[in-house]
């Protein structure tokens, strides 16, 4: 009946972290308030109408109805011209209509140039505003089609969003794997040098206990952990924004417990030979920045130059990132995703094996 | 003569500048408890981490139980236990997480609750480390040596900065684990621990064994069962060569700025050092006398307090 050592070794470490409640909140509470509020500032927003201010007693019920009517314009009515002006400059409306008091028939286009020096009906923009360019066009249509004009040819029309496309769903996949990394950077590099430096370490290796297995206890709780972190965010995902998993979700979990292994050997690595707390916070700080950064975490690694395609390629996380991404949001299969799995396991094997060379256990 | 649990011979440990073990010499037989008695920075915790096959001496054989760091520490590890002089146990697990983890890397051993028992954590069992007070945790780290139900026991300092109460519990259990015919080699700056505890005591200063022997052996080679110790307030300092001719004086020696007369009977000699002093017009800052203790052998020795 002599309890096993590798599992009292996991389940020391599954109990330690559940009784820090800060250890708790940065992996699990954290990427999910954080995924919460850049899905919501980002969120995608229903296209928004162009404001229209029309102004002039004499407008018709006919234009007025047909401006209001038209898809995508919204009309504001002000009482005299220097209103709207006043309107289109703070950025009130994005276009005015000025209808002159004489204008009670709109539709003389032919007669209505030549005679008087002031056409009916003015439309006043500001040309180096996207929107107020497009509130001059619609505008435009609309005045003309309610003074009758109609269509030349029939043209069809189709919205399309592609599924996918959306910030949140690059996002998502992208925390996952930050999630992986810190998690395993933090929960192993720094609890290993804490032990170091409570000589705990020095403790545990004046007993018959195994060293492999003190340093595999570490890679079992990751992957345990991946278990709660995974289904968190996915689900997370899937309730809040509606991000789903294009592809399989069995390739989803072998590439995220390859990210696991792989960030674990380097949190050992960072841990294996540092003698306190801050040199180790250091260390991982300096290792995680680089791919916070150039990994595609928050944005895509194709915004850098060509000449750093190549050598961001080669960070771990960036290998997680866009594998992850090609399962959840391409439905890329084994095939696809193989090249940046083959380097998360070299990089978790290299790692180990180093780790376990250069460890210092005193 | 019964088999040596510890031999070491002409052990030797440098650091950088620093000589911290300087040709040491040891024999701890099966059965008896051993003290390693010396000031801070003597090098008992250099030495005892030699022999507990943490850390690699520059020069010098060791062997425990007989067998050699080098070719058996596998099964040596099954066999010692081990207190270091500081180890911070992990504060959100229980007593009994602790005891429990520890008994799972070895392949033999007691029951933890049976431990508990041995270091009266019992009641204590489900408390968390951080909860424990500084005698509990320490009664806790002996408890971790213990529960391979080792042949050889090591405690660095396992009293140091706890109350007299919580040093006599551990003493207790101590004692306890020696009853069983167990060998303990423990490391200690305070003389009565040693005198209470240790069969035999090897004192250390700088590295070296300067004496050995039992507790009794070594008071008495200071000759003189008690102790008389001076200060003199005027800068008239008696000379140490008329302070020895007093009557029943065995040996002067002289440590922060005090005089220590070892003597054999306080009638005689006190009547005749206060007669010279009057004489002298010394006037005593300080007078007091007590019981020859291993403190005494160590000022003799070196001409130093142990805690200075
Ligand atoms: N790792 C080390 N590096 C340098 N010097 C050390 C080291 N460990 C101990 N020493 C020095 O060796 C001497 C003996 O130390 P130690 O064995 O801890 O003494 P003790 O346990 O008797 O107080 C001290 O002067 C100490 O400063
Ligand atoms: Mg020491």
């Amino acid at each position: 009946m002599t309890p096993n050592p590798l599992w009292e070794l996991t389940l020391t470490r599954l109990r330690l972290f559940f009784r820090e409640p800060s250890a708790v909140f940065w992996t699990f509470g954290f990427p999910l308030a954080l995924s919460l509020a850049l899905g919501i500032a980002f969120r995608n927003r229903p296209p928004e109408p162009v404001r229209i201010g029309v102004s002039g007693s004499g407008a018709s019920d006919r234009l007025v109805r047909g401006l209001e009517s038209a898809d995508g314009l919204r009309v504001s009515h002000f009482r005299d011209e220097a209103e709207v002006r006043k309107a289109l400059r703070t950025g009130g409306v994005d276009a005015a209509v000025l209808v002159r008091g004489a204008a009670e028939e709109p539709a003389l286009p032919a007669t209505g140039v030549g005679r008087r020096p002031e056409h009916p009906i003015e439309i006043l923009h500001d040309p180096t505003r996207p929107e107020s360019r497009v509130a001059r066009a619609l505008a435009a249509d609309a005045i003309q089609r309610a003074a009758g004009r109609a269509d030349a040819v029939a043209v069809a029309e189709r919205a399309v969003t592609e599924p996918g496309s959306r910030y949140i769903d690059f996002l998502i996949p992208g925390l996952i794997g930050m999630n992986v990394m810190s998690s395993g950077m933090w929960g192993i590099g720094y609890v290993v040098v804490e032990m170091r430096t409570r000589k705990l370490l020095k403790r545990l290796v004046a007993t018959p206990m195994s060293r492999a297995q003190f340093l595999w206890s570490f890679v079992l709780m990751r992957s345990a952990f991946l278990f709660i972190e995974l289904p968190a965010l996915l689900v997370f995902g899937w309730f809040a924004f509606k991000v789903g998993v294009a592809g399989s979700l069995a390739l989803l979990v072998a590439v995220a417990l390859l990210g696991a292994l792989c960030f674990s050997g380097i949190g050992l690595l960072v841990a294996s030979r540092a003698q306190n707390t801050q040199t180790v916070s250091g260390i991982i700080n300096a290792v995680m920045l680089p791919m916070f950064i150039g990994s595609g975490v928050f944005f895509s690694t194709a915004r850098f130059p060509d000449w750093l395609q190549k050598p961001l390629r080669l960070l771990p996380l960036t290998a997680l990132n866009d594998s992850m991404r090609a399962v959840m949001i391409d439905g890329a299969g084994i095939a696809a995703v193989a090249r940046p799995a083959a380097l998360l396991a070299v990089l978790a094997a290299a790692s180990f094996a180093l780790a376990l060379r250069i460890f210092r256990w005193r | 003569m019964t088999q040596a649990a510890i031999l070491c011979r002409g052990l030797v440990k440098t650091y950088d500048e620093v000589t911290a073990v300087d040709g040491l010499d040891l024999e701890v037989r099966a059965g008896e408890c051993f003290g390693l008695l010396g000031p801070n920075g003597a090098g008992k915790t250099t030495t005892v981490e030699i022999l507990e096959g943490l850390n690699a001496p520059t020069a010098g054989q060791v062997e425990v139980l007989g067998m050699r760091w080098d070719r058996d520490e596998h099964a040596l590890r099954q066999r010692i236990g081990v207190s270091l002089q500081e180890t911070h146990l992990p504060d959100k697990l229980t007593v009994e997480e602790v005891a429990l983890l520890f008994r799972s890397f070895f392949s033999r051993g007691r029951d933890v609750s049976e431990v508990l028992d041995m270091v009266g954590l019992r009641e204590k069992k489900k408390s968390w480390v951080e909860k424990l007070s500084g005698g509990q945790k320490q009664r806790l780290a002996v408890g971790c040596a213990l529960v391979s139900d080792p042949d050889l026991l090591f405690l660095d300092e396992p009293t140091t900065g706890l109350d007299p109460q919580s040093r006599r519990q551990l003493w207790d259990v101590v004692q306890g684990f020696k009853a069983q015919g167990r060998t303990v080699l423990l490391t200690t700056h305070y003389m009565d621990e040693a005198e209470r505890l240790c069969d035999r005591v090897a004192v250390i200063d700088r590295g070296k064994v300067i004496a050995l022997g039992t507790p009794a052996e070594l008071v008495a080679s200071i000759g003189g069962q008690q102790v008389i110790e001076v200060g003199f307030e005027n800068g008239v300092a008696l000379e140490d060569g008329e302070l020895r001719n007093l009557p029943g004086v065995r040996r002067v020696s002289r440590a922060g700025g005090g005089v220590s007369l070892a003597v054999d009977r306080l009638h005689e000699t006190l009547p005749a050092l206060l007669g010279l002093a009057q004489e002298r017009r010394a006037q005593l800052s300080r007078l007091a006398t007590h019981h020859a203790t291993l403190e005494d052998v160590f000022v003799t020795l070196t001409g130093r307090q142990l805690r200075e």
